[in-house]
């Protein structure tokens, strides 16, 4: 059985089960398009519900703003910019993951088994479990707050500064990515944890919409080492904006964002066949 | 349906015999399960679900797999489909360790689990099928061809465009089980398949299993709590309880092994003493009622014409021994293995 050598694989290589993985989780997401399509009033109020509902959430920053002329100090177009990244990388990280805070629900009701039943990585099923479009909302209103605060800032555009915003909203979306699989990992371990995964995702994303300066130094320094959100947002855009950052920390510290991506999806992939292989041995 | 398309070159099950498809060598399942015991104490304990088992399956067999609830079945099956990775012992299913190479061993295997569906429940019957295609990578040829003789068996043209919440449970279980057998499996397992069915649609699934085995030669494993679907499929039945096969072998075996006695409850104008009739014997009295037991193969007819003659009879009931206190039966030790 030469066959053997990759412990839970099966036959493929790594790439092919990638491959295969993108493969599944568009066959699936596919399916889950038109289920949802299938209630076709249903989805267009979804959709601009959640739209409304981000559009709402800026226009409480511009009330303020219409009473203040700087909050932390930072302007309304840079604190736009914080909003638009920020808000554009949860909104990419919750389309493609965010239905896998359902998997503890799937754990405790066995349906988990009936992915396990297909020949397909269970993590692509997972995460494309329940796709919804309607998070679309999100995305495109974020994506109106940063295409508008560009045009506003302040901001010599270079081509490394205007590279830097699309490298800085991917390395975020990977980031939240990660907390939302790692969220999702624990889950085989405790079914009801999807609310710490929430308060991390949505919770951290309503924090970095605003400027680091606002708030208190060790919830600054929690979001930068604790749990590395900081690095969605906050540190690339001091950069970009030329502001110094709260905690002073060197320079080259900016730049770390893909590192600690990279490193945060190690992490979660870790969790993620840990937590999986517990569920293997343990059953639900 | 492969014998059809391939035009008899590959049947399956006819060269393959000697080889078992499915080899389960002393396999072990034990949880650890934490339980409550005191405010914030908790004691771990152990559970076996599965103790030293052991079985063959020669390909194209169709077997019967029952037990009592939690007495390993479900188990079992999670752990050759390579959902559950075993704690000890030897394990191959089509010369695959399931829990080793679980998605290569997926294109093998077809897994109908009666509780839970794994069609798309707003979606039209045939997307459910598309996606099987699709993910299965079945060649179109084969699709058409299984799919075809799918709507064939099960009477499924008529629902192939309903969205799934709309098919009543019968119809929805076969559309199950055909998505299950798309991807031509070699290994069929079944758990409940006729749970909750009516009579027309068990006996519709059962005739179709019937078939698929035949034609293709499709291995079963059925595991149910329905005897009759093992009357009228199995010629071998294995009976598991505590995780421990306490009968492997033919029905007879189990009848002859298993069965007990049946139960006559009588209804009496007033309070007698025990009644005497030949055949069978008073095991209980209360009031004007008695229960009498007479052995299984045994038609009630003549007992009740005898006690009607011979003592005012108002009312009676006819009780059969159920697969729980045939099995324990069994555990006890009467046939088959002795438990250690």
């Amino acid at each position: 059985m030469a066959r053997e050598t990759s412990p839970r694989g099966g036959s493929s290589s790594g790439a092919g089960r990638i491959a295969q993985g993108v493969f599944a989780y568009g066959l699936i997401a596919r399916m889950w398009v038109r289920s949802t399509l299938a209630y076709r009033a249903s989805f267009v109020m979804m959709t601009v519900g959640n739209f409304a509902a981000c559009a709402l959430d800026f226009v409480a920053i511009m009330l303020m703003f219409s009473q203040i002329d700087a909050l932390g100090g930072f302007s309304l177009p840079e604190v736009a910019f914080l909003y638009g990244t920020s808000g554009v990388a949860l909104g990419l990280a919750d389309l493609l993951l965010g239905s896998m805070d359902r998997l503890g629900r799937r754990v405790r009701d066995g349906t988990l088994d009936v992915l396990l039943l297909r020949p397909a990585p269970v993590f692509a099923q997972v995460a494309a479990d329940r796709f919804a479009l309607r998070r679309l909302g999100r995305i495109t209103q974020a994506l109106l707050v940063l295409g508008w605060s560009v045009s506003r800032l302040d901001v010599e555009w270079t081509v490394g500064r205007v590279l830097m915003v699309p490298l800085m909203v991917l390395c975020g979306t990977a980031i939240f990515g990660s907390v939302f699989t790692t969220g999702a990992a624990f889950q085989f371990w405790a079914q009801d944890a999807a609310e710490v995964q929430n308060s991390f995702t949505y919770g951290g994303n309503a924090l970095l919409q605003y400027p680091p300066t606002v708030f208190a130094k060790d919830l600054v320094r929690g979001v930068t080492f604790l749990v590395p959100l900081a690095f969605v947002n906050w540190l690339p855009a001091l950069r970009l904006l030329g502001r110094e950052d709260p905690l002073g920390l060197p320079g080259w510290a900016d730049f770390l964002g893909p590192e600690v991506a990279v490193l945060m999806c190690a992490g979660a992939a870790l969790a993620w066949r840990r937590g999986l292989r517990a569920y293997r041995s343990t059953g639900s | 349906m492969r014998t059809e398309t391939a035009g008899g070159g590959t049947v399956a099950g006819d060269g393959a015999a000697a080889e078992p498809l499915i080899e389960v060598d002393g396999v072990e399942k034990v949880f650890s399960v934490r339980r409550r015991a005191g405010r914030l104490r908790r004691v771990r304990q152990e559970v076996r679900a599965v103790d030293g088992l052991t079985f063959r399956v020669p390909r194209g067999e169709m077997v019967g797999y029952i037990g009592p609830n939690g007495a390993g079945k479900s188990t079992t099956v999670k752990m050759l489909t390579g959902i559950l990775t075993p704690s000890g012992g030897r394990l191959r299913v089509a010369g695959i360790d399931p829990a080793r190479e679980r998605t290569r061993l997926a294109r093998r295997i077809g897994v109908v689990f009666g509780q839970r569906t794994t069609l798309w429940w707003d979606l039209p019957l045939k997307d459910s099928y598309e996606l099987v295609r699709r993910m299965y990578r079945v060649p179109d040829p084969v699709y058409r061809a299984n799919l075809d003789r799918c709507v064939e068996l099960l009477d499924l043209a008529p629902l192939l465009a309903v969205p799934v919440r709309q098919l009543s449970l019968g119809q929805r279980m076969r559309g199950d089980i055909a998505a299950a057998l798309l991807h031509d499996p070699e290994v069929l397992y079944l758990d409940e398949p006729t749970i909750g069915l009516d009579v027309v649609s068990k006996a519709k699934v059962r005739q179709f299993l019937r078939e698929v085995n035949a034609e293709r030669g499709t291995t079963v494993l059925l595991t149910t709590h329905d005897l009759t679907d093992i009357e009228q499929l199995c010629r071998r039945v294995m009976v598991i309880d505590h995780g421990r096969l306490v009968h492997d072998g033919g029905l007879d075996a189990l009848r002859a092994a298993g069965e007990g006695e049946r139960t006559l409850v009588v209804d009496l104008e007033r309070e007698l003493p025990p009644l005497e009739v030949p055949g069978a014997r008073t095991v209980r009295v209360e009031g004007p009622r008695q229960w009498l037991a007479f052995p299984a193969g045994r038609s009630a007819a003549p007992l009740v014409t005898a006690i009607a003659e011979r003592y005012p009879l108002v009312d009676l009931s006819l009780r059969e021994p159920d697969i729980e206190e045939v099995i324990a039966r069994l555990y006890a030790g009467a046939h088959g293995p002795a438990p250690r």
